[in-house]
């Protein structure tokens, strides 16, 4: 059966498991003189059946479905003559691939090898067995679920307890999503890295200066030996994101202070979601703004005062990624500046400060912490960027502190890298891994430097 | 010294008092003070003047690609050019050469024109597609073989571009355009055989190399499913999460791993999440590439905590006394949750959930990590067909070089807003409606 109909099934299943048990538990308590000498009411009687006839079986089958490639695929080669076992990882996929173009019909069988024909009505044979089998163990555990739900039933049986532990279990797994997500970010990066390191030396991916990734094909060709110092990198994405930071900042900041102190209810309740729509902008809208409007335009001012300025220029990419962040910042910002307690204000204006003096010398530094921690967290996003810097930035890897010239990004040479076609094997594809561990690792520690500082500030006041 | 105001000038010299200080001062702090306020103003008008410039360059650059240019030409349906004798054939319909009489109809338009090369600018100034669409209107109405009729047929992008540019005050942008062929637009529109018409392909076609026949249906289609996939998982994982969170968690060392995993995780970089999905969605578990599915799983590990943390403040805005009471007439803890709590803060989880749906709507870069950036021209039909998202789309068209494929782009552009100021304003809707004071 298809998967999708089978999931349909044990939901129908489980459905008729919850009015069995419970029209049970209802039929049990009549002669006892109603509901109320039952331990639980019927709802949980219900829902315990319909758990033990939908629990294990639907566990059962997404556990097939995670492994069943697997298991299918190892069955397969197991049963290969001894002589056409591959040997290496490469052969093995394309073994796999070939056997499984050919079941599927996109190879005809006429040209293929006759041994790959008779492999692939195995694996034919295979998963039409392996799928009447599951279809078989899912539905008669789900049946045996449901009967041990309804012949449990007795007024003594305390249902709603069971029933409540599930659901306390379930809401437990969904809040480890998280965990798991952060578990497979580190393994998916590391172990590639891993890889990545095997072939590269760590030394050279963090101090090298020349970045080079593209591997010729075959090892006597011309710039052969692919070279991967990250250096031009991480000058160019701390390029970018500098001057993202020099637009957004000031504007940033100045926006929340005068929005938080000077502006009317009226003034701040227009302005502030009117520069909010800055942040629901798609940033790869920004990216087309930088790349066709910002980028042409910093080029023929530049050409008006004689100044070279390369058309995918980091002003380009660095000016509109601040103007993406300024409602970030500005947000968190006026967070901190709100969070600050009325009476520091009321004490500097009644000894006789201007606002803007109460502002720069009170506020500011009582809300320091806030906006350190809030500019931390804007700046990992400035490095993270990606869409931006894709599409405005170039490709070509100088190292420069010239805002005027091409660089490019982290962020950049992972797109470049794992778009399009890839092998698993090659360090240019696993250089991108690294880059992402990199990535990862920085905005890690940021965040976690800048979540700390705002928590710390904001167990002063409270 | 002017402002001073009583007393002499020289006895304020010699023996100044604190207020004479201060109140000497005060012009200059009062100028500090306006100058900081004027800050304040300038960096309100730059962001201000951010938003207003990029929906301006958007739209002055995409509004024209709601319409297309169409010729007007009497076609043919000549048999013998289409090779086709049996209408009921579908083989032969299927083979039938109607680019040809397209060819047949521009040469009688334009009689006179010789050498291959001119021929095939004349041949170029209709789109390929025109033939589909003569088969269409010939396999609907078998009478029409070996008639004529009168059809308006869409344009060539080179073609479309020019004639759109012909009022502006730049003059008309020329590009590739030959002079040969821009004396044959001229003679069209005089014989006003060309205009511009709504451009029903942009909403109705999926992909194409060609900006003529290029349209969105397609990533809208993707977005779509892959959006699907996203709420379904994401939002009764980030409620569940929220609730035991809120509700459930014991003190402990595992709830605040769980919770510092969560502020983490909203702050990774997006792109992130794609490596993620290639290596464990794609390479590990073989979920297949560029299929709404994987984007869904993706997009929904990267919304999970913007709904975790809505939904964990609209809990926390349900005031603990509805607790105590529903505990009070015996209600068991779950029973408080399902039947009190969650009710009350559903509009707070639903504004958080629509929320992350518009971020996940806009988001590119995971999506490019799991190859949904093929160039596919077919509309998908389910959550396992190829397909592409509507950002993804801008951000392949934006890559063209076809000069009408700008156009496209800000217009598609156009439509992603669109969608996202709706769906923003549904949230604030929904929060200012179903917002309760207790």
């Amino acid at each position: 059966m298809q998967t999708a109909n089978l999931f349909i099934v044990l939901l129908v299943l489980s459905a008729v498991a919850y009015y069995m048990a419970r029209g049970r538990s209802v039929a049990l308590a009549q002669p006892l003189g109603g509901i109320r000498h039952l331990h639980s009411l019927p709802f949980f009687y219900g829902m315990r059946a319909a758990i033990w006839c939908a629990l294990p079986s639907m566990a059962l089958l997404a556990v097939w479905l995670l492994f069943h490639e697997h298991i299918i695929s190892t069955l397969l080669l197991d049963g290969l003559p001894e002589a056409q076992k591959p040997t290496s990882a490469a052969e093995h996929n394309l073994l796999l691939n070939s056997i499984e173009n050919i079941a599927s019909g996109a190879l005809s069988a006429e040209t293929s090898a006759p041994h790959l024909v008779a492999a692939a009505d195995v694996l034919k044979d295979l998963r039409g067995t392996a799928r009447n089998l599951v279809t078989a163990v899912v539905l008669s555990l789900a049946v045996i679920g449901m009967g041990w739900g309804w012949v449990k039933v007795s007024p003594k049986l305390r249902a709603r307890q069971q029933v409540e532990r599930v659901f306390r279990g379930l809401l437990l797994a969904c809040a480890c999503v998280a965990i798991f997500t952060t578990v497979g970010i580190l393994l998916s990066v590391l172990f590639e890295s891993l890889r990545f390191f095997q072939a590269v030396p760590a030394t050279e991916f963090l101090f090298g200066t020349e970045w080079s990734p593209q591997m010729a094909i075959r090892s006597d060709q011309v710039g052969s030996s692919g070279s991967f110092g990250a250096i031009p990198l991480f000058v160019g994405t701390l390029l970018i994101s500098f001057i993202a930071m020099l637009v957004a900042v000031p504007v940033g900041l100045m926006s929340a202070v005068y929005l938080a102190e000077y502006a009317s209810p009226r003034v701040r309740g227009l302005a502030k979601p009117a520069l909010e729509v800055l942040a629901g902008i798609p940033t790869v809208v920004y990216g087309f703004f930088a790349a066709l409007t910002v980028a042409p335009f910093l080029r023929k001012a530049g050409e008006g005062v004689g100044l070279e300025v390369s058309s995918e220029s980091a002003l380009a990419a660095g000016l509109v990624m601040g103007v993406m962040i300024i409602p970030f910042i500005s947000s968190l910002a006026d967070d901190v500046i709100n969070a600050v307690p009325q009476s520091l204000r009321d004490g500097s204006l009644g000894l006789g400060a201007t606002r803007s003096e109460t502002i720069k010398k009170v506020i500011f530094p009582a809300a320091l912490p806030g906006i350190v921690g809030g500019v931390l967290l804007a700046v990992s996003r400035a490095i993270g960027e990606t869409m931006i810097v894709v599409m405005a930035a170039g490709l070509a890897a100088k190292l420069t502190a010239n805002p005027l010239e091409t660089v490019t990004t982290v962020t950049v040479q992972i797109v470049t890298l794992l778009v399009g076609d890839q092998e698993f094997d090659s360090p240019k594809t696993l250089a991108a891994f690294a880059l992402g561990l990199m990535l990862f690792v920085v905005t890690l520690v940021l965040n976690f430097i800048a979540l700390r500082v705002v928590k710390k500030y904001r167990e002063q006041y409270d | 010294m002017t402002d001073l105001k009583n007393g002499s000038v020289k006895q304020a010299n010699l023996n100044l008092s604190r207020t004479e200080i201060i109140e000497r001062s005060l012009a200059k702090r009062y100028r500090a003070e306006k100058r900081f306020r004027c800050y304040g103003i300038m960096a309100i008008v730059f962001g201000l003047m951010c938003v207003a410039l990029l929906f301006t360059d958007i739209i002055s650059k995409g509004y024209k690609a709601f319409a297309q240019t169409y010729i007007q030409l009497e076609v043919t349906y000549d048999a013998n050019i289409l090779g086709i004798t049996d209408l009921n054939d579908p083989q032969q319909v299927a083979l039938g050469d109607f680019q040809g009489i397209v060819k047949q109809a521009l040469k009688n338009r334009f009689e006179g024109v010789s050498g291959r090369k001119a021929k095939r600018e004349l041949y170029g100034v209709i789109s390929n597609g025109a033939g589909y669409r003569l088969r269409d209107r010939l396999v609907a109405n078998h009478q029409l073989l070996n008639q004529s009729e009168t059809l308006w047929l869409v344009a060539d992008d080179d073609i479309d571009t020019y004639y759109k540019s012909m009022g502006s005050d730049a003059g008309p942008f020329v590009g590739r355009m030959s002079e040969q062929r821009q004396g044959w637009i001229e003679q069209l529109t005089e014989a006003d055989e060309v205009e511009l018409r709504f451009n029903r392909n942009f909403f109705v076609q999926g992909d194409s190399r060609e900006p003529e026949l290029a349209g969105i249906r397609g990533a809208a289609m993707g977005s779509l499913f892959t959006l699907i996939i996203t709420i379904l998982l994401s939002f009764p994982i980030g409620v569940a999460a929220a609730v035991y969170l809120e509700e459930f968690a014991p003190r402990n060392r595992w709830t605040d791993l769980i919770e510092v995993n969560i502020n983490n995780l909203a702050a990774v970089p997006s792109i992130i999440f794609g490596l993620l999905g290639l290596a464990i969605f794609i390479n590990f578990f073989h979920v297949p590439r560029s299929v709404p599915l994987v984007g869904g799983l993706v997009l929904t590990l990267m919304t999970l905590p913007t709904i975790i943390i809505s939904s964990r403040a609209a809990i926390k805005a349900v005031p603990p006394s509805i607790r105590e009471a529903a505990i009070g007439v015996g209600a068991s803890p779950m029973q408080v949750v399902l039947h009190h709590v969650l009710p009350l803060a559903m509009p707070g989880m639903m504004t958080g959930a629509i929320i992350g749906m518009a971020q996940a709507l806009g988001e590119t870069a995971p999506l490019l990590m799991i190859g949904m950036v093929a160039f596919i021209v077919d509309v998908p039909g389910g959550f396992t067909d190829p397909s592409t998202v509507l950002p993804v789309q801008i951000f392949l068209w934006a890559d063209s070089p076809e000069r009408a494929f700008m156009e496209k782009t800000s217009a598609a552009i156009m439509v992603l807003l669109a969608f996202l100021i709706v769906m923003n304003t549904l949230a604030v809707i929904l929060r200012k409606k179903m917002e309760r004071r207790w």
